[in-house]
């Protein structure tokens, strides 16, 4: 693989609601393939530390595609191929050295269906600690687990009951649980694959107010349907297309003034 | 005779098919209206109406003819004929025979008894013959009568399809009642047997004693004349021999299911499941040779030489115990029986490991677990209720299991936890119970019924317990 084309346009100008920290995630000329299939085609994307980046665009146009490829989630997908450079902190995720594993402790993931493992409430947040070693005494544990259900703001709910199953809660505060899970192994990215979509309009609103708290610490990638959730919590956004991306560019410039006649389509609701 | 009146019903049908349809599509179009169903149903209609009464009346006749030809002659039996049992119904029988054109028994009648039979015989034909020609009248009429009653109901506006259906419907109720109508039969014979069996030996004590040995002597002096009915060691023996079977099938059965579904890739998949299937398909009097033949000579061999190679040592006596072992031992019909239930825990758990959601392992392998430790942690404890039912199955199974125990297991009832000794079980019991000639008023012969309603209900419970859990398991993830 050639060493990545240094692109030197400045991807979030300066403002107000600007990223003050580095690129966290960099991409460069990333395609996929199921198969013989192209789903993604050269994608270059850079991610802000401490930001929130919306990924938006109709169904089937490759942004959960390309979520996947940032923790190496399509390893597991019989079939996948993965080209391209896709860089954490500078450090190419896709280089033979690097274990998936390893990187998915500190590329965390939240999904479309909430998916609590069917154990309690304390477990599931548990689980990440427990596999990956990070705590020495069962006190320490608690504390992890506790730290945890508190930044996903769910604490207060499930204090008293953290022996149930986690399948006993209702699906905003399964998703919470499920956040609070990733969170529990200390990433530092956390990608979210349209996290709300099967969620009420009030479990949706608490979601994105823990979005916005969790940007103070994380690098956030969040995939979503909704045009007014990306515009209400993400700092950058870009507009895929049929595999490739159309428009990148500052949330509050893309969604007022986009630059390219396809974004305005979209996001003026003429197709998708 | 029967198949004739068949065909001859058959032809009507086919032909009152043909006329009805024509009748409503020569009124449909004369009128020019539409028919309310299209003219198959209209021709079905009748061809239904024109048959199955008829074919009722045939069977039902078929059924009580040779009830009523008993009844009527045996009211009046000739003066000759025997006077006491069994030879007074052996002579009805024997005229039955003689008029059925069979041969009568070997009894040796007197002169004049063999007259009054041939004369008795002669009765019993002329009035077969008169039932026969009533009956065949009877089957035309209804057939002929259900044929106009269609034939009238076939104008245009008459609603056939449904007609049909309902009779579709009917038909269709009928072959699911068969079913549970013979299950039902079976459970009450078992039920009404094993009651006869208990008024002889008591529940509490076929339930709690531990003496089996069903030979009941007919003189008091001969050997083991006593017969005892403690059913314990059978099942003992049962549970001895399912615990080895499971403890084979388990944990193999278990592993293999997640090699299938968790590594294996498509092609492996493709190729060792349906060879895992082949074991499955085995007759079970196959893997019973197996076991008798190959697997115990086998296992003897083995334990002799361990013995042998014990003697003289500090394990002296369990060398000479070992040098004793013969073919005949629960091990072997165990551990061939779990071989047995491999593909069967296979294949139940394989899909019960599939039905686990992707996405709780997607979830695992996103917070950075390895794959062995998404299957310990997340996908077996998602999967473990299933996995016991398919568990509890597999065990009821072994229970009920026959051929390879009564061909390898021996005969011996006795209370033992040694998987080297020789032990029976209650299938095997019935097997030994009820082949051959059997008187079935004894208690020996009824036992069998006891053992079976007994076994009845302990795999009746067993399976209860697992559909429970696998269903429930099944409800939390659709």
């Amino acid at each position: 693989m050639d060493a990545p084309v240094i692109d030197t346009r400045p991807i979030v100008a300066a403002g107000p609601k600007a990223p003050a920290h580095g690129i966290k995630v960099r991409t460069r000329d990333v395609s996929v393939f199921y198969g013989d299939k192209q789903a993604l085609s050269d994608v270059s994307l850079d991610m802000a530390d401490r930001a929130v980046t919306a990924l938006i665009g109709p169904s089937g146009c490759g942004k959960s595609t390309f979520l996947r490829c940032l923790n190496r989630m399509n390893d597991t997908i019989q079939g996948a191929r993965v080209e391209g450079v896709i860089e954490l902190d500078g450090e190419d995720v896709n280089a033979r050295a690097v274990d998936p594993v390893a990187l998915r402790a500190r590329v965390g993931m939240v999904f479309q269906r909430p998916n609590p493992f069917p154990k309690s409430i304390f477990e599931n947040v548990a689980y990440g600690p427990r596999i990956h070693g990070l705590t020495t005494s069962k006190s320490e544990l608690q504390d992890v687990v506790e730290q945890a259900l508190r930044r996903a703001g769910l604490w207060d709910e499930v204090a008293d009951r953290l022996d149930q199953s986690g399948s006993s809660l209702s699906g905003g505060q399964q998703q919470r649980l499920v956040i609070a899970r990733a969170i529990a192994v200390d990433p530092e990215v956390i990608l979210m694959d349209e996290p709300c979509s099967a969620l009420d309009p009030i479990a949706t609103a608490r979601i994105e107010e823990l979005i916005d708290e969790l940007r103070q610490q994380y690098c956030i990638v969040i995939v979503t349907h909704s045009m007014a959730q990306a515009a209400r919590v993400s700092q950058q956004t870009a507009f895929f297309h049929m595999g490739q991306i159309v428009e990148i560019g500052r949330t509050d410039e893309l969604f007022t003034n986009p630059k390219e006649q396809r974004t305005l389509d979209y996001i003026t609701g003429r197709f998708g | 005779m029967f198949g004739l009146v068949l065909i001859c019903l058959a032809v009507f049908s086919a032909a009152t098919y043909g006329l009805a349809r024509r009748k409503v599509l020569q009124a449909a179009h004369g009128s020019g209206t539409r028919p309310h169903s299209r003219p198959k149903y209209h021709g079905a209609h009748a061809a239904l109406w024109a048959a199955i009464p008829a074919l009722l009346v045939l069977v039902g006749l078929a059924v009580a003819a040779p009830r009523i030809i008993t009844a009527v002659t045996w009211a009046d039996l000739p003066a000759a004929a025997p006077s006491v049992e069994p030879f007074r119904s052996q002579f009805q029988y024997d005229a039955e025979a003689i008029a059925a054109g069979s041969i009568p028994s070997a009894v040796a009648y007197s002169a004049d008894q063999r007259a009054a039979l041939a004369a008795h015989a002669d009765r019993i034909s002329a009035l077969s013959g008169m039932l026969r020609l009533g009956g065949l009248v009877a089957v035309g009429l209804a057939a002929l009568m259900g044929g106009l009653y269609a034939w009238s109901r076939a104008r245009p506006d008459y609603r056939a399809r449904n007609a049909v259906e309902r009779w579709v419907g009917g038909l269709l109720f009928a072959t699911s009642a068969i079913a549970v109508l013979t299950t039902l039969g079976i459970v009450l014979s078992l039920v009404w047997e094993s009651l006869r069996f208990f008024q002889t030996v008591s529940p509490l004590e076929f339930l709690t004693g531990t003496h089996w040995s069903p030979q009941i002597a007919i003189r008091a002096d001969q050997v083991g004349s006593s017969g005892g009915f403690g059913a314990v060691p059978l099942f003992v023996g049962t549970f001895l021999i399912m615990g080895i079977a499971m403890l084979t099938a388990a944990p193999i059965g278990l592993m293999a299911a997640i090699y299938l579904a968790e590594y294996a890739s498509a092609f492996q998949r493709a190729w060792i499941k349906p060879l895992l299937e082949v074991l499955a398909g085995i007759p079970t009097v196959v893997y019973g040779f197996f076991a008798a033949l190959t697997v115990g000579p086998a296992f003897r061999a083995g334990f002799n030489r361990l013995g042998e190679y014990l003697l003289g040592g500090p394990l002296n006596d369990l060398g000479l115990y070992l040098m004793g072992v013969q073919n005949q031992m629960a091990l072997v019909a165990g551990v061939v029986m779990g071989i047995m239930l491999i593909p069967f825990v296979s294949s139940l758990s394989d899909d019960i490991i599939n039905a686990v959601p992707q996405s709780l392992r997607d979830g695992s392998y996103a917070m950075g677990a390895t794959q062995s430790e998404t299957i310990k942690r997340v996908v077996l404890p998602a999967a473990l209720p299933g996995v016991a039912g398919a568990m509890l199955l597999a065990a009821s199974r072994a229970i009920g299991e026959t051929m390879i125990v009564t061909m390898a297991a021996g005969l011996q009832a006795r209370i033992t936890a040694n998987p080297l000794d020789s032990v029976t079980t209650v299938t095997v019991q019935i097997v030994t119970l009820l082949t051959g000639d059997q008187e079935f008023d004894s208690p020996k012969t009824l036992s069998a019924f006891g053992l079976g309603l007994t076994l009845f209900v302990v795999t009746l419970i067993l399976n209860i317990v697992a559909l429970r859990i696998v269903q429930h398991y099944r409800e939390q993830y659709d």
